[in-house]
């Protein structure tokens, strides 16, 4: 709960409110009430599910839109950290399971993510632009496989299962709304970091870098290092993600960490924009909707066809996702009656 | 940033009133979900468990109890997470307390571990038959009456070693916990019975290139035997015909399937004569398996001959509505009721009779076929002989069965 | 025309030089490779290897393999070299060349009238996604990979629809069916009588196809007009507009062969082995891993990462089964460590 007050007592000095803006405070309000109105389904599995692959695509959308770097090993990275959080801590398959408690278990799984993430960035960053899509789909897919073959640590095809949130100030943190507080409080941390940080020096030289890597290493920046850096911050935002996704589905095997999971969260990026870092989000609710009720709408067979459609009308129509229609039809909205057309 | 405010605002009130509500069943229907693979490559596997289900429903007249059947549908794409995925939709936002299903191996483990946060909730079985759902850490609420991989090999082993007479046996399997478990089932019986495995080899899922598997495998052997499935026994098969290879083959339960005899090829010839087993027959001449066929094919897209998914689906759906009906659709004391009258269930299915052990898994007969010629040219499995009620220790007793321990690539092994 | 004539020669004498040192580099291995593949083997190296007829089996099919793989990852090479634009869709185009070329198969009972219409619609296909699709985001390199991903998964969604998960398998016709007799001896019987490798000879088939397509390809690039157009919008596409070549109708001849090569291939393949949902993805790793190791944009460069993989692959399934599928993805990224831009890419 305490955590997502955070962008408020982060800005604590001057007129908080306005620093903030209204956008965000009615976001945070109305977030802070879902559980009110929303049942322990809607929960979890739409809230707490979204704001987990909402943080997912945050990694992305961090490397791709600050750095121009399009990764589909996001969905690795996180599976690097669950995988861990089911083998150093408890799981239910009798394979290692270290038992370890959580309070370690959560940073360390966090921390070997984010190396894992910084080695993938390593290997990436050697090439450029549209070549990053392939090379991290090509890691993605081997880290798949040994997930896969290997059962002396990640227990092959079944991998783990039985992996529990831990309970502690008195608190189960899977029930439904520990796990959505818990999960909104992390997804806002993320957030905040990350708006913050693209506009930090940090933030800032890796726009720079993206837009003109030459002029940058003529003025005596390290290139390779600022990038790698970029995927080890974001290996934190997926580490963390995937630490929470373990918890919500008590369990990980290689299908979790699959070619298709891959690439879903660069969907969900795309649907949602990768402008800004609430681009994300909105695409998780609107493809984890979908995802949940299109059995119930068009039936689940051709629902593929239907997510597909959805992705390629947002790549042709509108570059920028779910945001850059919003920004499109805005305008339309506001001068309504004053300037048809427009 | 305005704009994104406006975006954020109005995403978070379309986002408050999408807040559901449960959507109870009227007083005069009973909500049964049923979960199978409707969408992915296995989306007519789970087509086909539909049609079993169905069947069952269909000969019920679509009544239970007194009560009207709705059966409200949830797909998997055969991963676990998916299916837990759609166990929970199913459980916490249509609300139904009775679930069928899932289809696959390691579906099946997942959701027995989501059931145990269920108690309210009655889980059946599918098709999937991985040993460790119902044999190691089992659900009070999951219950299964089509049996496991293991069992299906029942009666294979001894056949192959004394009426077949072979001696050797190298294997070819795809490398993931079903095939473990039919290895495993027919070694169990084959080693015991004096053979020996010189050879195992475990192929990656999906692998489509096994001429230089086929070259490795040692040329002494008396027979190989092949659990693969799909795609990959017809690729296997097509590539063993296309190499030359003269070893009989001995088949795991889906490798001799009708998706694989139906492929079209050369693959027939090195097919016919192949032994194997499973918890269905094609050419059962008992009146209630011919009547079972029958019922099936009045459901659209049937296929000649149910599946072993249909068959599946359909023992665990009837097995349900028997319980059902028993206690007259009263699931109000979440469902205890039902689930004793459940685990008393013994019926006569279209392949004999079904019950349950201690662990809430099926014991039932096995046939042990031959795939042979029909009269028009279409492969079938030929009924050889009925192993009857097999249970889940294939007649071992537990705790010896228990200390052979769980299925691997190494377990068991006799070389 | 000077303009047009510059660019070339530079690039021929550069691509000979280095087509030279890879062709001796070539046959050293392949008389290394030679020699213990006629010889009788020793006991002990039957031993360490399983069994001659399991190591000389793994190279041939390996080779064959390779061939297969390098028909996919030549026309996505090519595509790539070119437009810059990297076909997420390549997979989805072999397996629909092959559903294609299954149909029509059953339909006309020719083969070849299958493998043709493989390639023809597929062809056709091809035209058609640049026209309608990429023509629209020319120059914007991302988008363009996000629609290939978003047709990948559409067409693998209607796919299934249409042919359903099932799997199929093209009979290949008489004269192509059956194993020819190699000069290996693998072993000797107890009599003395020296068994011989068997081989089937469709598999030789494909390699023999694939050699044939590489030399056309290679001869179509360095030697016509069009090839010289292609070359030349590698290395600078504004310039070939402007010297008055109509790029556009460059872009549409190359997808044009690229999607109908994997059509090709898809056919070919599945009759090799067998067509099902989920090979789209398959091949489409198989030829980022191959262009990847090659490098990107060179036909050579295709060739041999697709011999590399290949090789790996099948010597990774007899001699370590378990962790032979990530074997070509270790090669991979060793490659991008030592030199990034693959082995014949250019820097």
């Amino acid at each position: 709960m305490a955590t997502t007050d955070l962008p408020a007592a982060s800005a604590a000095k001057g007129n908080w409110f306005e620093r903030i803006g209204a956008g965000h405070f009615l976001l945070a309000v109305a977030l802070l009430v879902y559980p009110a109105v929303a049942s322990d389904f809607f929960l979890t599995q739409i809230g707490g599910y979204s704001l987990v692959l909402g943080m997912l695509a945050l990694s992305l959308m961090m490397l791709a839109g600050y750095g121009g770097m399009v990764s589909l090993a996001q969905i690795t990275v996180a599976g690097v950290a669950g995988y861990a959080v089911a083998i150093f801590g408890e799981n239910g398959a009798n394979v290692l399971g270290f038992g370890w408690p959580w309070w370690i278990v959560v940073p360390w799984a966090v921390l070997l993510a984010s190396i894992a993430s910084a080695l993938i960035g390593w290997i990436a960053v050697r090439t450029q632009g549209i070549y990053t899509i392939m090379i991290t789909l090509a890691i993605a897919t081997a880290i798949f496989y040994f997930a896969q073959q290997n059962y002396a640590i990640f227990n092959g095809f079944s991998g783990f299962a039985g992996v529990r949130a831990p309970q502690f100030w008195g608190v189960d943190w899977r029930a439904p709304l520990p796990f959505y507080y818990l999960c909104l409080g992390i997804a806002v941390l993320a957030y905040v970091a990350v708006l913050y940080g693209a506009r930090s020096t940090f933030g800032l030289t890796l726009q720079a870098v993206r837009d003109n890597p030459r002029r940058m290493r003529a003025i005596g920046y390290d290139v390779t290092a600022h990038k790698v850096f970029a995927w080890f911050i974001a290996g934190i935002v997926a580490g963390l993600a995937g630490v929470l996704m373990v918890w919500f589905n008590g369990r990980i095997s290689p299908g979790t960490i699959g070619v298709g999971a891959a690439i879903n969260i660069l969907i969900i990026a795309v649907i949602g924009g990768m402008r800004h870092p609430i681009g994300p989000f909105i695409g998780a609710v609107v493809v984890v909707l979908m995802q949940t009720f299109a059995i119930d709408i068009v039936g689940a067979q051709r629902f593929n066809t239907l997510i597909g459609l959805v992705f390629l009308a947002i790549v042709f129509f509108s570059p920028d996702g779910i945001l850059g229609l919003w920004e499109r039809i805005k305008p339309h909205l506001a001068q309504e009656g004053l300037r048809p057309g427009g | 940033m305005k704009i994104h405010r406006r975006a954020l605002l109005a995403l978070a009130v379309a986002t408050a009133f999408t807040a559901p509500g449960f959507a109870f069943a009227a007083d005069d229907t009973i909500k049964i979900g049923l979960l199978a693979t409707f969408e992915g490559p296995f989306t007519v596997l789970g087509e086909d468990g539909e049609r079993g289900a169905m069947t069952a429903i269909g000969e019920a007249g679509g009544m239970v109890g007194g009560k009207k059947i709705e059966i409200v549908k949830g797909s998997s794409d055969a991963s676990p997470d998916s299916a837990v995925r759609a166990a929970r939709k199913l459980v916490e936002q249509d609300g139904v307390k009775v679930l069928i299903g899932p289809l696959s191996g390691d579906e099946g483990i997942a959701v027995k571990d989501y059931a145990k946060t269920q108690p309210g909730v009655t889980f059946i079985n599918g098709s999937s038959a991985a040993q460790d759902t119902t044999f190691r850490d089992p659900a009070e609420n999951f219950f299964r009456f089509s049996t496991d991989g293991a069992q299906w090999m029942a009666g294979l082993g001894t056949y192959a070693y004394n009426d077949k007479g072979y001696k050797t046996v190298a294997t070819v399997a795809e490398d993931y916990s079903f095939p473990y478990t039919q290895v495993f089932g027919f070694m169990a019986e084959f080693c015991k019975a004096g053979g020996k495995v010189p050879s195992k080899s475990w192929v990656p899922i999906g692998n489509k290139d096994y001429s230089s598997v086929i070259a490795a495998i040692p040329d002494n052997v008396d027979a190989i035997y092949v659990a693969l499935g799909g795609a990959d026994a017809v690729n296997f098969l097509t590539q063993y015909q296309q190499s030359g290879g003269s070893a009989p083959l001995i088949g795991g339960s889906i490798t001799v399937d009708q998706t694989v005899l139906t492929a079209q090829g050369k693959l027939r010839d090195v097919l016919v004569g192949t032994p194997s087993a499973g918890p269905t027959a094609d050419t059962n001449d008992a009146p209630a398996w011919k009547a079972f066929v029958e019922e099936y094919k009045k459901q659209p897209g049937a296929f000649p001959s149910p599946s072993l998914f249909a068959h599946a689906y359909y023992v665990n759906t009837k097995a349900a509505l028997i319980a059902l009906d028993e206690v007259k659709d009263d699931l109000s004391d979440g469902g205890k009721a039902f689930r004793e009258a459940l685990a008393k269930v013994s019926f006569d299915s279209p392949t004999g009779k079904v019950s349950l052990d201690a662990n809430r898994n099926g014991i039932a007969d096995i046939f042990l076929t031959e795939v042979s010629e029909g009269a028009d040219g279409t492969l079938l499995n030929k009924l050889i002989k009925v192993v009857p009620q097999v249970n889940q220790t294939l007649g071992i007793p537990e705790d010896q069965f228990r200390a052979l321990g769980a299925v691997s690539r190494d377990n068991p092994s006799c070389s | 025309m000077s303009l047009a004539d510059q660019p070339k020669s530079a690039i021929e004498s550069n691509g000979l030089s280095r087509r030279q040192g890879f062709l001796l580099l070539w046959l050293l291995v392949a008389a290394l490779v030679a020699l213990p593949i006629f010889a009788p083997w020793p006991a002990w190296l039957n031993a360490v290897l399983i069994s001659k007829k399991a190591f000389v089996s793994a190279i041939m099919n390996g080779i064959t393999l390779a061939g297969l793989y390098f028909l996919v990852a030549s026309g996505f090479t090519l595509v790539f070299g070119l437009m810059r634009n990297v076909n997420l869709a390549h997979g989805s185009l072999y397996l629909l060349g092959a559903y294609i070329g299954y149909s029509v198969t059953q339909w006309t009972g020719y083969w070849l009238v299958g493998v043709a219409a493989g390639f023809l619609a597929l062809a056709l296909i091809g035209i058609l996604m640049q026209v309608i699709v990429f023509r629209r985001l020319e120059g914007d390199d991302l988008r363009q990979t996000l629609v290939t991903i978003g047709i990948s998964i559409v067409a693998a969604d209607l796919m299934l629809a249409v042919w359903g998960g099932q799997t199929y398998q093209l009979a290949t016709p008489e004269w192509l069916d059956g194993a020819v007799t190699l000069p290996i001896i693998t072993a000797t019987r107890s009599n003395g009588a020296a068994v011989f490798l068997t081989f089937p000879l469709y598999r030789l088939v494909v390699l023999a196809g694939a050699i044939v397509i590489g030399v056309a390809l290679w001869l179509m690039l360095n030697r016509t007009r069009v090839g010289m157009m292609i070359r030349a919008g590698v290395d600078d596409r504004a310039m070939l507009s402007a010297s008055g070549v109509n790029v556009h109708m460059v872009f549409a001849i190359v997808f044009a062969i690229g999607a109908g090569l994997a059509g090709f291939a898809g056919v070919v393949g599945g009759s090799a082995l067998s067509i099902a949902p989920g090979e789209d993805v398959r091949y489409l790793l198989a030829s980022l891993v191959v262009v990847i190791v090659g490098g990107m944009g060179s036909i050579p460069g295709a060739a041999i990462g697709a011999l590399l993989i290949g090789l790996a692959e099948q010597i990774g399934l007899v001699y370590f089964p378990t962790y032979g599928v990530v074997l070509t993805f270790v090669i991979m990224v060793v490659t991008l460590a030592i030199r990034p831009q693959g082995i014949m890419g250019r820097g």
